[in-house]
């Protein structure tokens, strides 16, 4: 049952990202870019369905779709940056230079994970990983030692998705129960790395890194920002309105 | 588009061995942008091995008014084409 849910976390924070990202998907600020993020929003899904497929291996009674469009908010396990809005291309930009830093430590990780699918789920999406992390550094860095308004809308939503970042490092039962198993990724321990990967583009991009201050919380027990439910309702009202919709 | 982005020139190798090919072209700011760029929009469906963007202005083209100067005078002179052998029977490769 653990194994389960572990699986759904990862699954669903890539899936909901990617979700969240194909809403740039023609309307990017220049066309180069438009396709950029389309192919890392189509990376995601990719690593979502690998994950799902798993999760719905291990469900026995779920396909992989009935797992994406048929669970209800509260069943949902993604981390909380995942769920949040585009906003403007920086507010994208922070939201996927965190979480691509963080999926990079933790893929790593996983990839020496006693879990065979697990492992060779973490070396496929390592590699793309790579490369999200790259793009976004990419973008940190022109952005934040831009001009006057790129830095300034890049601060503020450095100010912003800061709040989601503790939830990243967070570890429950059953992240204990993984990790001790040598099944899953002790999150905690990725903290330092973390910290020093995003401190040096901060301060390679001249911005100020934030000071910590509250952190949101919740994602593990299927608690979310207003933002999940809106997302999902348009992700899964054709396969719920359509039950048996084919191609 | 703000002022400061360029047009470069994107040159793909498909194998290893292969000459670089002209592809098309896109739209950066500087010389890391155009290779993720040329690496987004050109390389999707495993195209490439290795690319290279030129900024398009550094590019010397021919002029096409030109034209008569640098490539009529080729045309009389037939001994530059090998058309004077025989072919063995069987070579595809001519």
């Amino acid at each position: 049952m653990s194994l389960l849910n572990y699986t759904l976390r990862i699954a669903d924070s890539s899936l909901i990202l990617a979700q969240r990202i194909s809403g740039w998907c023609s309307k990017g600020p220049t066309l180069e870019e438009d396709i950029a993020l389309s192919n890392i929003a189509l990376d995601l899904f990719g690593q979502a369905n690998g994950f799902l497929e798993y999760a719905s291996k291990l469900d026995g009674n779920k396909t992989p779709d009935q797992l994406a469009f048929n669970r209800n908010e509260r069943e949902f396990f993604n981390l909380q940056i995942t769920e949040q809005e585009n906003g403007n291309f920086a507010d994208t930009i922070v939201r996927q230079f965190f979480f691509s830093t963080y999926s990079f430590l933790f893929y790593t990780e996983l990839s020496k994970s006693t879990d065979e699918t697990l492992a060779a789920l973490a070396v496929k999406s390592l590699k793309e990983v790579k490369y999200h992390l790259q793009h976004s550094k990419s973008w940190m860095l022109r952005l934040g030692d831009g001009t006057e308004e790129s830095k300034q809308k890049t601060q503020t939503a450095l100010q912003y998705f800061w709040q989601f970042t503790g939830e990243l490092f967070e570890m429950d039962e059953v992240d204990m129960e993984m990790s001790k198993s040598g099944i899953g990724v002790g999150n905690s321990e990725l903290k330092t790395n973390w910290d020093k990967m995003v401190n040096e583009v901060i301060d390679q991009s001249t911005l100020e890194r934030p000071v910590d201050a509250y952190m949101q919380t919740g994602s593990k027990k299927g608690l979310h920002t207003e933002y999940l439910g809106h997302l999902l309702s348009e992700m899964q009202y054709l396969p719920r309105a359509y039950p048996n919709a084919k191609w | 588009m703000s002022d400061n982005t360029k047009v470069w020139e994107v040159f793909i190798q498909s194998k290893n061995v292969l000459a670089h090919k002209h592809v098309g072209n896109l739209h950066a700011p500087d010389k890391e942008m155009a290779l993720q760029n040329a690496r987004d929009l050109y390389t999707r469906r495993n195209e490439g091995s290795c690319i290279w963007v030129v900024k398009a202005e550094h590019i010397i083209s021919s002029e096409s008014e030109d034209g008569e100067a640098f490539f009529d005078p080729s045309n009389d002179k037939i001994y530059r084409h090998p058309t004077f052998y025989t072919m063995p029977k069987g070579s595809k490769y001519i």
